[in-house]
């Protein structure tokens, strides 16, 4: 292959001599070897590169026409709105983009956790996602604060004095993160730097996040390793036609909540200037914060709560660690598997519990969520590890397609 | 319903050109019409906007301006020079010969009345706001205004005379709403 490039010839050739984009292109976009057996869950990543693109560029847009002042942002999210040449569509695309985002990153990590691919040799690309995970809860809590609403304000206030709850220094973090007494203007005008500046952090560690996927290609739904080339094809045009179709049903359902229910995830009380004096009445965080909010309450301890919301997110880096069977894909895995689809509703349960009020019945439901939430990984995983059996795994991937489109056959032909 | 014939089910169906181009074309096709609308739409946010374009009228009350004095209003976020000309101003305007300006324009077709010049303060070399306004400001060599930055210099009609700068400094739209008021934009 390299032969190949070096024989380019024209001003693509003389380019690429000296600087080889057109090879790394060639490389990474169209021989790429890739797993034949994909699935439709491997779009999420592609889908999230363009989504950071969107979010990226909508909001450096939407940059030019904001003010970080507290006297001013709301009205300027509203001038936006009303004064800027399609200023409602920017905004609208960049706001619903957030979820969009969450939503694929979402899948993207359940797909990793159902088929196993942070296991061996790719557990610092997955430790890499997380990293991008918390830069994006970051980047997503801070700029929901800038429109300087009611919701803004109050997210700011409680998410910042979650820092309180740290014994001695807890109060001289949040006088530090709030660059003052208050949230107030100092912390509007840093959140809005950082608001930009992480965005660029994630391309970042995206761009470590394909190295190492491409160091040794990717996962497959079987989980078994590409043993030959028979088990791969090139990713073009295979897998970029692929991508764009996923990219195209996309494109719809998020054209389709920006065009018809623009405010379906957001909350009207942001659409109220921000009043240091008046908390509203039902605080909640976005949607895709749910969960983690809901462990936050279940727990009566202020600081142990903050500890286990923090925790639930950090215990991902340890998954490589805490699941360490021999078989990838839970498919092949009969406990697995059920603990997997237990965990997804689980995750569910908590972000739905964590939009209901904190208590009553909703407060025993949090608690077992959270508890099973981390159960999963602390003693499931470990136990499953040491004592689950397993069938035969497929020689290899082309065996495993084989054998399905045989039986398929086999049952066509009865069936006729 | 056709019969099952295995024979041909586990061929590879011959590949149809046509189709296979019609569905690649109106695809792109698309995908371009799509993309360029959004493309448009989010460049589009960044010209002028609603609040900016209703800026774009001011009225302005002549009645306190003395012969010889001159007054400056912001129109659009430029400087606009409005003097009152004495009679030597404007027949100094007059006396000249078009042939001999680098802007060819005669005095009479950049004024509404004679007495009233109304000018965009910018000078058109490279944007300066040229002195002569004020009391005790260069006037330069014409008697109209002189641009420090490089070295323009304007006579009492606004034209160019000497200078770098290739055009004479620009009229706004205005138009006189009475005697004594104008509405600039
Ligand atoms: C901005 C966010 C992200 C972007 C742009 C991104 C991008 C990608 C891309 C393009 C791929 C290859 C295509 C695919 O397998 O879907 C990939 C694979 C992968 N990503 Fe991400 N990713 C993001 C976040 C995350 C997060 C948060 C995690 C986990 C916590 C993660 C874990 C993985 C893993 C384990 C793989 C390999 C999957 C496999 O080969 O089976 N990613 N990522
Ligand atoms: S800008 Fe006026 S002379 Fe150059």
């Amino acid at each position: 292959m390299d032969n190949q490039e070096n024989k380019k010839t024209g001003i693509t050739g003389w380019i690429d001599k000296r600087l080889p984009v057109f090879t790394f292109i060639n490389h990474n976009l169209r021989d790429y070897p890739t797993p034949k057996n994909l699935n439709y869950f491997w779009n999420f990543g592609s889908l999230a590169g363009i989504t950071l693109v969107i979010m990226i560029v909508t909001g450096i847009l939407l940059a030019m026409q904001y003010t970080a002042n507290t006297d001013i942002a709301f009205d300027s999210v509203e001038r936006i709105m009303r004064d800027v040449n399609n200023g409602w569509l920017l905004r609208y695309i960049h706001m619903n983009g957030a979820s969009m985002f969450f939503i694929i990153v979402y899948i993207h990590i359940f797909r990793g956790l159902y088929y196993g691919s942070y296991k061996y040799p790719r557990e610092i690309l997955w430790m890499l996602g997380v990293v991008i995970l918390l830069l994006m809860m970051a980047t997503a809590f801070m700029g929901y604060v800038l429109p300087w609403g009611q919701m803004s304000f109050w997210g700011a206030t409680v998410i910042t004095n979650l820092f309180s709850a740290f014994p001695v220094i807890g109060d001289y973090i949040v006088t530090f993160l709030w660059g003052g007494f208050s949230v107030d203007n100092p912390t509007l005008s840093r959140f809005f730097v950082l608001h930009y500046l992480l965005p660029f952090a994630i391309v970042g560690v995206v761009a470590l996040h394909l190295v190492a996927l491409h160091q040794f290609g990717s996962n497959n739904p079987t989980g078994v390793d590409v043993k030959s080339s028979g088990d791969t094809i090139p990713f073009h045009p295979y897998y970029t036609v692929k991508d764009y179709f996923g990219l195209g049903v996309f494109l719809i359902v998020y054209a389709a909540l920006v065009f018809f229910a623009p405010n379906f995830l957001g909350h009207p009380d942001n659409y109220i200037p921000a009043n240091p004096l008046q908390t509203p009445a039902h605080i909640v965080p976005e949607w895709y914060f749910l969960p983690f909010y809901a462990i936050l309450r279940a727990v009566p301890d202020k600081l142990t709560g903050v500890l286990l919301m923090f925790a639930a997110v950090l215990v991902l880096f340890l998954l490589p660690w805490l699941d360490k069977h021999k078989v990838r894909s839970a498919t092949f895995r009969p406990f697995y598997k059920q603990f997997y689809w237990l965990f997804f509703i689980n995750a569910i349960v908590l972000g739905w519990v964590g939009a209901m009020p904190a208590e009553g019945v909703y407060v025993l439901i949090a608690r077992i969520a959270s508890v099973y939430y981390f159960s999963f990984f602390l003693i499931i995983m470990p136990l499953l590890s040491r004592f689950e059996k397993v069938g035969e795994l497929p020689s290899s991937i082309s065996a495993a397609v084989l054998s399905k489109k045989f039986d398929k056959d086999i049952n066509e032909s009865y069936a006729k | 319903m056709k019969e099952l014939n295995t024979n041909t089910k586990n061929k590879p169906s011959p590949i149809d050109e046509e189709k296979r181009d019609f569905l690649f074309i109106t695809t792109a096709g698309l995908a371009i019409a799509g993309g360029g609308a959004f493309a448009w739409s989010m460049i589009d946010t960044m010209n002028p906007s609603k609040d900016v374009l209703a800026l774009s009228t001011t009225e302005v009350d002549l009645s306190p301006l003395e012969e010889g004095q001159s007054l400056t209003v912001m129109w659009r976020g430029k400087p606009i020079f409005i003097r009152h000309r004495s009679e030597s101003e404007i027949s100094s305007a007059d006396n000249v010969s078009v042939d001999d300006l680098p802007h060819k324009e005669t005095d009479e077709s950049r004024v509404k009345n004679p007495k009233w010049l109304v000018v965009v303060g910018v000078c058109s070399h490279l944007g300066c706001v040229p002195l002569g306004q004020k009391v005790g400001d260069s006037k330069g060599e014409y008697g109209g205004w002189f641009c420090p930055c490089h070295g323009s210099h304007y006579d009492t009609s606004g034209r160019i005379r000497k200078g770098p700068a290739p055009l004479n400094l620009e009229i706004p739209p205005y138009e006189f709403v009475s005697d004594d008021i104008i509405r600039i934009g």
